[in-house]
Parts: structure tokens; sequence; C-alpha cells
């Protein structure tokens, strides 16, 4: 279906990340934020704040990121559109609610502007080191779904597809920003509504006494939804439960709840997929990133290839799930791949398993607050490359 | 019971679903008119479940009713039993 | 249904069971715990309370109480540890045509999720919260938790319990409670009917319910069973309607004053919102949810 008017600022503007990351939740039909000031993440829910009130919506600052990441969940099974949004610290606390949305397979999405950690770290500059934390943070096993723009366009574009695929796969997504991207301000083209696809959430059209919460199919693992109020009297739970959501503590029951939670992401992986690739074909080198780095990235690949170097450039749209299957295949036609990324080097661990040793893998790590000199990405090319 | 033994009847009388019962007794203590005592028989769980020990007294007040935490046990008027048979009729 | 030949033609089931989920009976709790008789206290609550049930939601934390909304045959959600005030204030937000209860244990609300409480109080939520306070944690094998009087032993008191405890009706006046009372599993009629009466009132709405934990606190203390406890209740109660919260401190024991305490009118947090962002928006200002939502009244 196509976006609602009422949220979708159609135009041309200046703005930054932050706020762009906002337009594209309201576009997407947002219609529920809960968040805690965190720096640098703030502008989000300052600017929801502001906007909500003349959409149709709420918005509330509750008293820390724990509430606000749970305070989501209850307003999804209320019915709207959710997302919350933190940073490092406050990601943090949402540890726990990561695993009660995988569970009660609650849609919402949940925007990290990601700082310099560990602990209080560099609050006002930025890193990409929670992007291994939201996969594994939660305890227990479970998918997600992570997405990482490098502009306030991308915020907005891809906000729209985060909240459309937490609604098909009613898992949590992740936007993983960083302070650059959350605070950069750009030309940003918001379309009009009727040109903004949006996936409605999978309500249920069956009649209450027909209804089974977590009932699905062969086909399609991923269960119908209701929202509470429309007399389906639905029980859900964090505890391991049936297909009505009944708790049952036997290991037959984990087994088959816990294959279908992993199995709705990882059979579809496929569709998943979304790296942007520029020259990989025929390359020697190529660079991998997300995020910011695969800005800064560009100028490292301007002057390789002015330099002669055949060096190709995947930038990871969609980072969780890892799209092993992409460059497992393009490891075989290329001498190695470099990897920036300001951490200590943590995607490319899920590159490295990918490859399997068919390729060299450079990691270029950064311990975080600001960005990669472009100059040491081009050295790690030209060493690859030798 | 009261009616199968012809003992006298009191205003009310009591349902027990005996296989709920855990025993607590605070149907039988809590009793207004102490018309609750337990069976002698146990039930699947192994618990001594309520019985109207005392029929005549009973008033149908439906106390135990709302003191038991296991469901197990109501009470009723027999005036309400009556207009119950009278509606299901 | 049992004995009673005389009356086998009639289709008789406990009134009670109408607002549970049948297919769920028996429940886990231990022999004389309290919590059963709470549950069957706002089951008959909620029967009586007029309200359409499709719009009453309930939402529990994690411990033994946390199970209540499990049992309920409403739109239930069990929630995460002391996450369920949190969890409550986006469902009533996001669907403010719910009327939402919390049901949960004292430690879920008043340990680990005390902060929620206080802020949910602040803000006026518009929830029930039925606090089932039986001063230890069951789940876990009975620890102190922050309503265990001084005194007692549990597992993490090994040699008498020297924590101060909350005063929790003082808590919820303090921070705006718009209801505020205590009954204990002793009060059944009371009790069912504040919980009528909070079911039908706005704003947060706090209710605490003494229960026996005969297994982790009543037997470890010597105690005696679940319903020593409640003959404890019924001896050294005393109600005092309207009594200052500040004097319902509790002791390993002692007396406990029970009653309604506080009945006040407060705007809730959604009313709040909606006179103010009228009067500072004007017409560019979508009303949500209109009167702050009718809490299943219709």
């Amino acid at each position: 279906m196509k976006a609602d008017t009422s949220g979708v600022l159609t135009g041309v503007h200046f703005m930054d990340g932050d706020h762009a990351a906002c337009e594209g939740a309201l576009a997407a039909g947002c219609r529920f934020v809960a968040g805690y000031p965190i720096t640098p993440s703030t502008e989000v829910v300052e600017r929801f704040a502001a906007r909500i009130p003349k959409v149709g919506g709420v918005f509330i600052q509750m008293e820390d990121e724990i509430a606000s990441s749970i305070a989501i969940q209850g307003a999804a099974w209320g019915g709207k559109k959710v997302m919350s949004v933190t940073s490092g610290p406050g990601l943090s606390l949402m540890m726990e609610h990561i695993g009660f949305a995988v569970c009660t397979e609650t849609p919402s999405v949940w925007v990290d502007v990601q700082r310099c950690g560990p602990s209080t770290g560099l609050p006002t500059q930025p890193a990409q080191q929670d992007m291994q934390q939201v996969k594994w943070g939660s305890h227990g096993d479970y998918e997600i779904i992570a997405l990482s723009p490098n502009s306030p366009q991308e915020c907005f574009d891809l906000m729209i597809t985060a909240f459309n695929l937490s609604e098909t796969y009613r898992c949590p997504v992740f936007f993983m920003m960083d302070e650059v991207v959350g605070h950069m301000t750009e030309r940003v083209v918001i379309p009009p509504a009727d040109q903004i696809e949006i996936t409605p959430r999978k309500f249920t059209t069956k009649a209450p006494s027909e209804f089974v919460l977590y009932a699905t199919t062969q086909d399609d693992l991923v269960p119908e939804m209701v929202k509470a109020g429309d007399g389906y009297r639905i029980h859900t739970t964090g505890l391991t439960h049936d297909e009505r959501g009944y708790p049952v503590m036997t290991v037959a029951v984990q087994q088959k709840m816990m294959t279908r939670l992993i199995d709705k992401i990882r059979n579809n992986v496929h569709k998943l997929v979304d790296v942007r690739t520029d020259n990989c074909d025929g390359a020697d080198v190529v660079v991998v990133s997300y995020g910011i780095t695969s800005r800064i990235a560009h100028a490292a690949l301007d002057e390789a290839r002015a330099k002669g170097l055949k060096v190709g450039h995947a930038r990871l749209v969609i980072c969780w799930p890892f799209p092993e299957a992409l460059f497992r295949e393009m490891a075989s036609g290329v001498k190695a791949f470099v990897f920036p990324e300001i951490n200590m080097g943590q995607m490319v661990r899920e590159l490295n398993r990918a490859v399997a040793g068919k390729a060299k893998v450079v990691s270029v790590p950064h311990t975080g607050g600001t960005v990669h000199e472009p100059e040491v990405i081009l050295n790690a090319i030209m060493e690859a490359a030798r | 019971m009261a009616s199968e033994t012809g003992e006298k009847k009191g205003k009310g009388t009591v349902f027990v679903k005996s296989e709920l019962c855990k025993g607590c007794s605070y149907c039988t203590d809590f009793c207004p008119t102490d018309a609750i005592g337990f069976s002698k028989e146990f039930n699947q769980k192994g618990y001594h479940f309520p019985i109207l020990t005392h029929p005549e007294k009973c008033s149908g007040c439906d106390l135990c009713g709302l003191y038991c935490p296991d469901f197990a046990i109501f009470g009723v008027r027999y005036k309400d039993l009556e207009e119950m048979r009278l509606k299901q009729a | 249904m049992n004995e009673h030949c005389e009356y086998k033609d009639l289709d008789i089931q406990n009134p009670v069971l109408k607002a549970l989920r049948q297919d769920r009976i028996p429940h886990i709790w231990c022999p004389g715990c309290g919590i059963g008789t709470s549950l069957n206290c706002f089951a008959r609550a909620l029967m009586d309370s007029g309200l359409n049930l499709d719009k009453v939601a309930v939402v529990s934390g994690i411990g033994c109480t946390g199970r209540t909304a499990g049992y309920l045959n409403l739109d239930s959600f069990h929630t995460t540890h002391g996450r369920a005030i949190p969890f409550a204030t986006g469902l009533k937000l996001s669907n403010p045509e719910l009327n939402v209860v919390v049901y949960s244990g004292d430690g879920d609300l008043f340990a680990i999720g005390g902060n929620h409480f206080f802020h949910a109080a602040r803000r006026n939520m518009d929830l029930l919260i039925v606090c089932v306070n039986n001063y230890t944690y069951g789940m876990t094998g009975g620890q102190v938790a922050p309503t265990t009087p001084l005194g007692p032993t549990q597992t993490t008191m090994p040699y008498g319990n020297f924590e101060q405890s909350f005063n929790l009706p003082f808590v919820a006046d303090a921070c705006g409670a718009t209801y505020v009372a205590r009954w204990t599993a002793y009060h059944v009629r009371q009790l069912a009917k504040a919980m009528n009466e909070g079911l039908l009132k706005k704003g947060l709405r706090f209710i605490e319910v003494l229960c026996p934990c005969p297994t982790l606190y009543s037997r470890r203390n010597k105690l005696g069973d679940g319903v020593d406890q409640i003959k404890y209740y019924k001896e050294k109660s005393v109600i005092k309607n309207g009594a200052d919260t500040k004097e319902a401190e509790l002791t390993f024991q002692g007396e406990i004053i029970v009653g309604k305490f506080i009945d006040r009118e407060r705007p809730t947090w959604l009313d709040s919102m909606n006179k103010h962002f009228s009067a500072a928006l004007g017409d560019s200002f979508v009303p949500y949810g209109a009167n702050g939502g009718d809490n299943g009244k219709n």
C-alpha cells in the first residue's frame, strides 16, 4: 500500500540524518515512539516529539531505555507501528528486550546512532562499534535484521525499508546509524506519499474462534497478527510457547519455536541482500564497507584507481543477515578484500567466515572518535593489491 | 450431600471440583457458618477436598468460592439454583 | 461437577471461570498460595464491572504473580522482569480505548521495576496496578524482597532481614496515584470491591494485596501454612479508610492497616497531552484517543 499522506513531508529539504530518519519513520507510518535522551541520537526523538502532535500519534520520553524498548512493544501490540531511538549505552540497556521482541514476534524498529564505547566513551563522536552487539547482545539465539545508511537521504529512504521489513518478518529491525551520518546535513528529497510503498501489518482476517496466535504454514513462517482490544483474547509471553502463545516448558516446543524463529529469517537471506557494488567484476581488490565508512572509502578508491589499481567497492546496506553467499562467490574472483570499520574488526569476522580463505581479508580497524583517513584505506588497498 | 441423604437442607449448597483442590483449607476455615469440612477421600493430587459436613448450616453465600485460590469450590443459594433450573428448562 | 445428583441436569459452572482461560487451569501456584485468591477476587471484579472484557488487557511481569496474565481470559501479556508497567504504558497509549491492568508481584514492581512505578504514577498513566505482596521472591526460592519486613529469614538474608522495607501505599501516594488501597487475602469482599472501583476509575490506581507465600516465607519463618498467614491477617488487620499512608508501614507479624487510603482526581497523561496540545497548537493538533480513552466502558 501507499504511505499515509499525513506523515509525509513531501519536498526538498536540507536536514541532518537524525531528522531525516525521523521523517522516514513518519512516512513509513510510525505513530508511536518511546525514547530517552542520549547523544548523538536525541535529535530523532526531538523532531518526532515536535511533529507527531500534528500527524496523530504519541511520543513519550520514558524514564530510561529499558522502559522505552518495552513501551514500544506494548504499543506494537496496541496496533501501532513503533520505533525506539538510542545510542551505545542506551542500546546496552535495551538488550533484554531485543530478545522479547524476537520471542513474541513484535514488529519494531530500533535506531542506534553509534558513538564510541566502551562505557560512556566518546559520546559526541562516531563509531561503528555496536554492529555485533545487536546481533548477539541479547541472551539466547536469534536472528534480526540490521540496515546501515550512509547519508541523510538514506536515513529517510532506508527507514521506510526498515519498517517494511519489520512488518514482513515480525522481528526487531536495527537502523545502524553513526554520529556523522546522524549529524551531517544534506539535501533530502521526500517524495509524494503515493510514491512511497508501505508494507501494512499482517493483521489476520480470521474470526477470534479460528485464530491461533502463532500458527504458521510451511510456506510462510511468519504468523498473522492482531491488536489488543479486537476480541481475540490473545496471550503472549517471553517464555517458550506453543502456537497458542501459552508457555510450555518442553524441549520439543522449544525446538519447534526456535527453529521457526530462526528459519523465518535464514530461509529468506537471499531476499535480504542489499549490497551496492561498484566495479567489483574483474577487480583485484574489493573494499567492503557500510555506513559513513563507505563515503570515506570513496576517496581511497578514487586515489587507488588513479594509480591504476583495479579496485571495486561493495557497500553493505543490509548488514544483518550478513550476505555470506554473495561474498563467498566474489571471493573466487578477487585477490583481496579490504574492510575498514570504525571498530576493532567486527563485521570483518563475518566476511572472513564467508570468504573462508579463498581470498585475503584485510581488516582496517579504527578505535573510533572520527572517521578513517582515506590514506589509511588507500595504503591497505595498495598493500592488499601487491 | 443434603438431598441424597434426606438431611435438613440449609439455604444453599456448595459445588466442588475436587480434582482442582490443593487442600489449603481456606474454605473450611473461613466458612462463616462452619458448614464445610474435609472429605475422608483423597483427590488425584492426594489432597482431602472440601465437602459440606453441615449442609443445614450452608447459606450458599459463596464466600468459599471467593476465597478458593484454586477455583475448586463455590456456593449457590437454592433459590438461585431453582431459578437456573427454570431458565434452563 | 460433583455429587449433587439433584442438580445433575443443570449446567452449573463456577461463575469465576468465565473470566479465566479454562484450558490453563489448574494453575501453577502452591497449595495455600494467596495469589489464586487475589485472582479469584479480580475475576469477580471484572465480571461485576460491566466492562466490555474485549477491551480490558492485563500485563504481568515475571515471578509467581507474573503468571496471572496467562490465566485471565483477556488480551494478556506476560512481559519481562520488572517491565510490565512500561509495556502497559505503550499498550494504553497506543490503543487508548483499552482498560489496561498491570498485575504483578512486589519484587517485580518495586525492586527491578521500581523506577517505572514512580514515573507511571507521577505521569498519572491510566493504569490499574495490582501488586500482590507476599514479602518474598517466590519463583526463585525465597530471597529478600523490597517488601520483606525487618526480621524474617530469607535465603539471601540467612540471619534475618536487616533492610528497611517499602511502605507501598505511601510510595504510591507520594508519587501521585489517584487511588490507593491495601487489602489482604483475608479481606476478599473488600478486595473484590476495591478491584471493581479500580477498574472503573481513571488515572494510576494502585491496590496492594497482602498474600501468603506458605512455601518460601511462612514455613521458613515458622509461621505455619497459608491459612495461618490469613488468620494472622484476620487478627492483626485494622481497617482505616482514609488513613495517612505514612502510618501504613508493615512490620513482621505486626498490625496491618488496611483500607482505601486515597481516592482523588488528577488528569491522566493522555488527558493532559490532549488539553495541552489543543491549547498550544490549536487546529494543527490532531487529537489523539478521545477523552483519553473510555477504558472499555463501551
